[in-house]
């Protein structure tokens, strides 16, 4: 394939044709933020946080998926991006719960000195983001700053969905179809601010198309979407990361292959997640693999450590 | 595709509305009753109708159209006759504002009070009615030459819309009663000399005959004897640049997609005319229907189009009517079809109802709306020309624009590029509205000062004293008098900070509340954000909420405002994010608003 030459912050750079910006800058060791990216998804560009200046653009770009062009100059610390950036992490911050997401998102908001307390105090949770009307909303008076915080949706054993997390970078949507599962179970519905991801008319997920692969957890990034067994354990405050082992195992349930990484707190599988860059699935996984762990740690009369209890009054609730 | 669906069905009615759109279903596999020949079927047409995805919107329309809502029941049968994901179709639905997936009332008056109506008597109506469920506040309804403007929704009904209205008028069309299409309006009715306007009020708009003996078809006959190669050169010589709000030279864009390598090819004419304050389309589609028809049958020859679209959007019943009047007049003349005036070229014509959605005249929102997806904007490059509907090469112009073609046939490109400037060739319409004595659509050449279009249209009213006009719409920028010496042209608005945009010029006077103004201007771009990216999603709310707090009695933050505009404008995936900002900081230069 052909070698295309371009210029990164003064550094030359030389990729294969067909490269994005993004690739080119992490060749020449230039990491760039990213929000709604990811290796294994198409990009959909729609965060913004990644954007660079090119020049002869009269706009900034989208690194994730802008293709490079021979003899492109591209600058990525400028104040034009720095302000960009700042103000796209200050937008998202403002407006949704961000204390999940990974430190280095955490390092780039420091960064660019993202300060998204000034858009006033947070508006309270609101019960009805899912039946908003597109074209509508209340006319605001100024004394606190919207946001998307709402209810947490608990409808089945195996995971949850915290939309008061969701920065709607569609990364789910595209895991659920047509990058990973195709089983189109949620999809973004409704406008604007109002935009939300969401199955059908808000039914559960066990009455949607979901089949429980799990995918559209693997590649949240905030922490909307989460393990059951995750969630139950941090509001009994007995998640512990620190404490926790992860085991790279290969699933037994059929002959696929895929590779799993087992989390493991206190002895007990707590999370499954697959790794991304490993070339059977790409970090995908079905149910089996995602959720079917209970089987080889079936304790019986054991079953007892906190991480237990607190997993089995949630069943039972 | 194997479909998770939902429980719910649908009743024999939603079932007949769909039908209207789709015809009957193929087998019980695609909503039929099932027979025991289906059942030996192994693939029961799951891709025949999942092809027809584009036909999603249409058919949401006619279940909201027929029945006054979308239940569960009808968007089922709708995803399994088209073999759409139940969660997409929802997600579709609840894109467009004139849908709703809750029960409502059946008839719902959407009443104006965008930047030209609220102060004429739009924000009145509203306040008549109070919270009544059957009466919300609507954008720009493109009748701001006849504020207040509303448009009812009637379920079971066809839609009609209200001009110059009051409250009684409004309480009767709700309470079951109905009222005439408001005629249309063109100040300059009768000004032959005129090229865009002159059969608007003339000509009959549902006759062929009456297009026909105003110099109708003389130009597709003359273009269908040229090359399709010699058309575009035509326009080319022209340089007409488009009138939709971006400016592209005309030509530059056929040119691209003649030369494309893919055969199959498609032309759209966005009639979408959503920017607040415009309302020139609406005159020109309800005034010369066939104009328009033809304008598109040349395009579509010059380019190699075998299709073509114009969507329209809702809130223009009229419009929408005379068109498809027009395109069957024009078929059954043998104007478009498999042999268009005899010549051999196949051409035809269908209409697309938008359903509430501004950014839906944004160029590839309106392709994936007409796909059958939500109308949100798609990354560019790839550009239309290369990759447009359907992923086909396309062409894209708007109304105005396209009504050009004719009279750059018929005179040749040289004679319609010798009217108006070198950059700025032709003639412009602009949209009169506000603050002055005789608002409409008026047609000028290029150069013309702002000043001298509002003398056209018997100056400023109200206090009678002028404040600022807004240009080129929301969109736009506020200007002040300080600028009624400029010549309407796109270099001369280009040196000054401006735009002609859509050709909006909405006059205030002194007396104006421009804070009130402005967040609904704010009000407006929050609303029809589509919600794909940070920038806009976001930075529309936060630019409200600054001027709903500087409304309240607080000071302005003039540099959290102008920090959130330069992140629209720099980051933003679209145009609507790029403009969102530009009136307010316009107003704020202008000290309309502020400490
Ligand atoms: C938010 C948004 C709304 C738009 N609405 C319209 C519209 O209603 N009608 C229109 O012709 N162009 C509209 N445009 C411009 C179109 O994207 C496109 O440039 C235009 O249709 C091209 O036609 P023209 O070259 O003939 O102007 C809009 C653009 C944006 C960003
Ligand atoms: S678990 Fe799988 S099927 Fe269910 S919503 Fe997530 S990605 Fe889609
Ligand atoms: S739920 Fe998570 S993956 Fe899905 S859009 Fe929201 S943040 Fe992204
Ligand atoms: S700028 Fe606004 S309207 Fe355009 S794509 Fe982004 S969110 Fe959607
Ligand atoms: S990472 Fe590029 S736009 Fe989100």
């Amino acid at each position: 394939m052909n070698e295309v030459a371009l210029n990164i912050d003064g550094v030359a750079a030389s990729v294969p044709e067909g490269s994005t910006i993004l690739e080119a800058c992490r060749s020449v060791d230039k990491p760039q933020p990213t929000l709604c990216y990811l290796e294994n998804l198409t990009p959909v560009n729609a965060c913004r946080v990644c954007v660079v200046e090119v020049e002869n653009n009269r706009l900034l770009v989208p690194s994730c998926s802008r293709p490079v062009e021979e003899g492109m100059v591209v600058n990525t610390d400028t104040e034009r991006v720095r302000h960009s950036r700042k103000m796209v992490f200050e937008f998202v911050a403002s407006s949704v719960q961000m204390d999940l997401v990974d430190e280095e998102t955490r390092e780039w908001m420091d960064y660019y000195g993202a300060d998204p307390s000034r858009y006033g105090n947070p508006a309270a949770s609101s019960l009805d983001r899912d039946s908003r009307h597109p074209g509508h909303h209340p006319i605001p008076d100024g004394s606190e700053a919207a946001n998307v915080h709402q209810p947490i949706k608990v409808d089945n054993d195996l995971y949850v969905r915290d939309y008061s997390r969701c920065i709607l970078c569609y990364k789910c949507v595209e895991a659920c179809g047509e990058d990973a599962q195709n089983s189109f179970a949620i999809a973004v519905s409704g406008r604007g601010f109002d935009a939300r991801i969401s199955t059908e008319f808000d039914t559960p997920l066990t009455n949607s198309a979901c089949v429980f692969c799990g995918n559209c957890i693997g590649v949240c990034p905030t922490g909307a979407l989460m393990f059951r067994s995750e969630y139950e354990m941090r509001k009994a405050e007995i998640w512990d990361e620190d404490e926790q082992s992860v085991t790279r195992t290969i699933c037994s349930y059929c002959a696929v292959g895929c590779n799993l990484d087992l989390h493991v707190q206190d002895n007990r599988i707590v999370k499954v997640t697959s790794p991304i860059d490993h070339s059977i699935t790409d970090g995908h996984l079905c149910i089996k693999g995602r959720f079917g762990y209970e089987y080889v740690q079936d304790l019986g009369e054991m079953a007892s450590t906190p991480i237990d209890i607190v997993l089995a009054r949630a069943r039972t609730t | 595709m194997d479909l998770r669906l939902m429980d719910a069905t649908a009743t024999a009615d939603e079932i007949a509305a769909v039908d209207v759109v789709l015809g009957p279903p193929e087998s019980g596999w695609t909503g039929g009753v099932m027979t025991a020949a289906d059942t030996r079927l192994a693939q029961g047409g799951y891709h025949a109708a999942a092809a027809q995805r584009h036909l999603l919107l249409p058919a949401l329309l006619q279940v909201q159209s027929e029945i006054g809502w979308i239940s569960e029941g009808a968007m089922n049968y709708v995803c399994v006759r088209l073999q759409v994901p139940p969660a997409e179709a929802h997600g579709v639905a609840t894109f467009y504002a004139l849908l709703s997936t809750t029960k409502r009332p059946d008839r719902v008056a959407h009443v104006c009070d965008d930047v030209g109506c609220r102060d004429r008597g739009g924000g009145a109506i509203l306040e008549a009615f109070g919270d009544r469920d059957d009466v919300v506040p609507s954008p720009c309804l493109g009748q701001c030459d006849r504020a207040p403007a509303v448009f009812v929704q009637r379920a079971g009904e066809s839609d009609v819309v209200l001009g110059n209205s009051e409250p009684m008028e409004v309480e009767l069309v709700l309470g079951g009663g109905s009222a005439p299409p408001p005629p249309v309006t063109a100040p300059q009715v009768g000004d032959g000399s005129l090229r865009l306007l002159r059969r608007v009020g003339v000509v009959d708009p549902a006759g062929l005959d009456s297009y026909r003996s105003h110099g109708g078809y003389e130009a597709l006959i003359q273009a269908i004897g040229m090359s399709p190669g010699e058309v575009i050169a035509e326009v080319k010589v022209s340089n007409i640049r488009g009138r939709g709000g971006a400016a592209f030279p005309m030509g530059i864009k056929w040119e691209g997609v003649a030369a494309a390598p893919e055969s199959e090819r498609y032309l759209i004419c966005n009639a979408d005319e959503s920017e607040p304050g415009t309302f020139k389309d609406r005159v020109l589609m309800e005034g010369d229907p066939f104009a328009l028809v033809e304008s598109m049958t040349i395009a579509g020859y010059a380019v190699g189009a075998t299709k073509g679209y114009i969507y329209v959007r809702s809130e223009y019943p009229v419009a929408r009517q005379r068109l498809e009047g027009a395109i069957a007049a024009a078929r059954d003349a043998g104007l478009l079809g498999s042999d268009v005036a005899g010549s051999g070229f196949a051409f035809d014509l269908e209409v697309r109802s938008g359903a509430g959605a501004y950014i839906c005249g944004e160029e590839t929102a309106l392709m994936n709306s007409i796909e059958g997806y939500r109308g949100e904007p798609r990354n560019k490059p790839p550009f239309p020309t290369q990759v447009g509907l359907f992923g086909k090469p396309t062409v894209i112009n708007n109304v105005e624009t396209l009504m050009n073609v004719p009279d750059i046939i018929a005179d040749g490109g040289a004679a319609f590029a010798a009217l108006g400037t070198e950059q700025s060739t032709g003639t412009k319409l602009f949209c009169l509205a506000g603050d002055i004595a005789a608002p409409g659509v008026y047609e000028v050449p290029f150069g013309v000062t702002l000043g001298d279009v509002i003398e056209l249209a018997g100056g400023v009213t109200g206090s009678g004293v002028l404040k600022a006009v807004l240009l080129g719409g929301a969109a736009g920028v506020f200007v002040g008098t300080e600028h009624l010496d400029m010549p309407l042209t796109l270099e001369d608005a280009r040196s000054r900070n401006a735009t002609l945009g859509s050709g909006v010029v909405m006059v205030y006077d002194d007396t104006t509340d421009f804070r009130a103004i402005l967040r609904r201007v704010a009000e407006f771009f929050r609303d029809e954000s589509c919600g794909q990216c940070v920038p806009c999603r976001v930075g529309t709310v936060r630019q409200e909420e600054l001027l709903a707090r500087h409304l309240g009695g607080e000071s302005l933050d003039a540099d959290l405002l102008a920090e959130l505009a330069q992140v629209m404008g720099d980051a933003s995936i679209c145009g609507l994010g790029h403009t969102a900002s530009g009136a307010i900081q316009s107003a704020l230069q202008l000290g309309l608003v502020g400490d």
